[in-house]
């Protein structure tokens, strides 16, 4: 029992801050990196920048979404009940990331392949979308993400209320699984990278169904 | 975590770059060098000298009838006119930004890995339709003593370019060796493959070996390439040591490298990357602007090393229109992508 308590208040004071520095350390590096290549010093974005940026932008976004995924299965493992007050925090990281994605990609690739021209970008990207099945994937999760970045915060919560906002926010399985697609799609040949994105969001989903199954089963549904 | 990257071994410093200047001209500081040696041997004084340096020429001209693979350091070779007006790709950028998947599908993989492969001694089997069949070693199948340097564009189906100065002998020089008959309506190549030396290659990416094809009439085009080296010195592993294929006119992936089999044969050979994905990957291939990937657009590439901010205008037959269009004459080059 004692043990119980510690871990209810464990963290309490400084998770929600080492949280949001973590969360922020890929961009601030990137972002470092960037201010280094354009200064002509020495820097680790290798010889083709945007695509190095592209990737690493997309794997940060993944790689956190799927981290908070796994939020909810921690809790249960553990019993560390403070990591559920990061959650939201952990998802709205992933939003940005793909916002990051989304505009590198138009800035850097659209915009330059259209001769700095708006019009242009915006043709080259209904263009993408309309022909390449991997851009139409990870436009489809990109645009997910928006109403559940908008609804992320506490006010928001509160005026859909607990039921309604759950409901809404169990559309990131389906958004999880666009971008896991979005990955394999985009690579040339039969890569590793998506089958491990893949396999560990299947761990992840799987255990939800395993344990709406068990939940389901049970004569009283316990609360959760 | 990936978000730190230890500097690779071959991201060197700013400082460590050669001055482009002392670079254009190591070949004049070569020959000073080589002079300064002469002149060194005429301080010895006597005939002795005369005798000394006629006999190194003649061992030095007897060496340049049929010279070994070296081993390493710098090859000598002659100059052509095989040239294009924009600059070359930094030489840390050839050897440092490679696809190469038998050693993992990251661009910096191939410079990581790639010194597990052993290249030295290199034979090359040879069979099909052809007069001369059989194992050679790779010596008997370059003349190292011909080579040649070509200054060719290379364009990635990726939609990225680069320039680079390759050391070889022509294509089809070494293909008349073997006498190929008039069944051999195409050639086909094959990559090295081991399971323990190439790491990439434990998960399959492609179905391995790795292999491209020609045309017979492509393969004894002027364009084709055979490269043991570049930037004058020997292939490094990463570039497709110790021989490979370069087709300028040709999205890169069909430019094979390291090659251990070459085929003559009468039908139209399997290619690694249109056993893959065919819509996407053409036996053809040829560079072509107006046949989008179906993923991405073809019509611009990144210059690397170039500005970030440009895109260069990916050209039909990436400018080479004027030595291969003929090749192609009537055919629909939408359709045979």
């Amino acid at each position: 029992m004692a043990k119980r308590a510690v871990l209810r208040s464990f963290g309490r004071h400084w998770l929600k801050p080492l949280t949001f520095w973590l969360l922020a350390l890929p961009g601030l590096w990137l972002g470092w990196q960037w201010a280094m290549l354009l200064n002509g010093q020495p820097h680790a974005l290798g010889f083709n920048p945007i695509e190095t940026t592209h990737r690493f932008l997309g794997d940060t976004a993944l790689r956190i979404l799927l981290i908070s995924l796994a939020v909810t299965p921690f809790r249960d493992i553990t019993r560390w009940l403070p990591i559920m007050k990061v959650r939201r925090r952990i998802g709205l990281a992933a939003f940005w990331y793909a916002l990051l994605h989304v505009a590198a990609y138009l800035g850097l690739d659209l915009l330059i392949a259209a001769n700095m021209s708006i019009a242009g970008m915006f043709a080259g990207l209904w263009e993408d979308i309309a022909k390449r099945i991997y851009i139409t994937l990870g436009m489809a999760a990109f645009v997910g993400l928006i109403p559940l970045a908008i609804t992320s915060f506490n006010a928001m919560v509160r005026w859909l209320g607990a039921r309604r906002w759950q409901r809404l926010h169990w559309a990131i399985y389906p958004i999880a699984i666009l971008a896991v697609l979005h990955h394999g799609f985009m690579e040339k040949g039969n890569q590793p990278m998506p089958w491990i994105h893949g396999g560990i969001l299947a761990l992840l989903l799987g255990y939800r169904l395993v344990r709406s199954a068990r939940n389901r089963s049970r004569p009283s549904p316990a609360a959760s | 975590m990936f978000f730190y990257r230890k500097p690779k071994p071959w991201q060197g410093r700013e400082a460590d770059v050669t001055p482009r200047a002392l670079y254009i001209n190591r070949r004049q500081i070569m020959a000073a060098g080589g002079a300064a040696a002469v002149t060194g041997l005429v301080g010895c004084g006597g005939a002795e000298t005369e005798a000394s340096t006629s006999a190194a020429t003649a061992a030095s001209s007897t060496a340049a009838a049929r010279q070994p693979a070296p081993a390493s350091g710098g090859l000598q070779y002659a100059e052509t006119g095989y040239s294009v007006p924009d600059p070359l790709t930094p030489i840390d950028a050839v050897t440092g930004y490679n696809n190469f998947y038998e050693f993992g599908v990251d661009k910096s993989d191939p410079a990581r890995h790639a010194h597990e492969m052993s290249v030295d001694p290199w034979s090359i089997e040879v069979d099909g339709h052809a007069g001369r069949t059989g194992r050679f070693a790779l010596e008997d199948v370059v003349d190292f003593g011909a080579l040649e340097e070509r200054i060719y564009r290379l364009r990635c189906v990726e939609a990225w370019s680069m320039v680079i100065p390759w050391i070889g002998v022509p294509l089809a020089s070494v293909l008349q060796q073997f006498e190929p008959t008039a069944d051999a309506r195409y050639v086909a190549f094959e990559t090295y493959l081991d399971r323990r030396e190439m790491r990439g290659t434990r998960f399959p990416v492609l179905d391995w070996p790795y292999v491209e094809g020609l045309r017979m009439d492509e393969a004894m085009n002027e364009l084709a390439f055979l490269a043991v080296g570049l930037y004058g010195d020997v292939l490094p592993n990463q570039n497709g040591a110790p021989v490979r294929l370069v087709v300028p006119w040709k999205y890169g992936y069909k430019s094979i490298k390291s090659i251990t089999r070459i085929s003559f044969v009468s039908q139209q050979p399997e290619t690694a990357w249109n056993k893959a994905a065919p819509n996407e990957y053409g036996f053809y291939s040829n560079v072509n602007p107006n046949r989008a990937h179906p993923r991405w657009s073809q019509q611009t590439e990144r210059v690397i090393g170039g500005n970030l901010f440009n895109r260069r205008e990916t050209e039909m037959f990436n400018g080479y229109s004027e030595q291969v269009a003929h090749l192609y004459a009537g055919m629909d080059l939408i359709e045979n992508h």
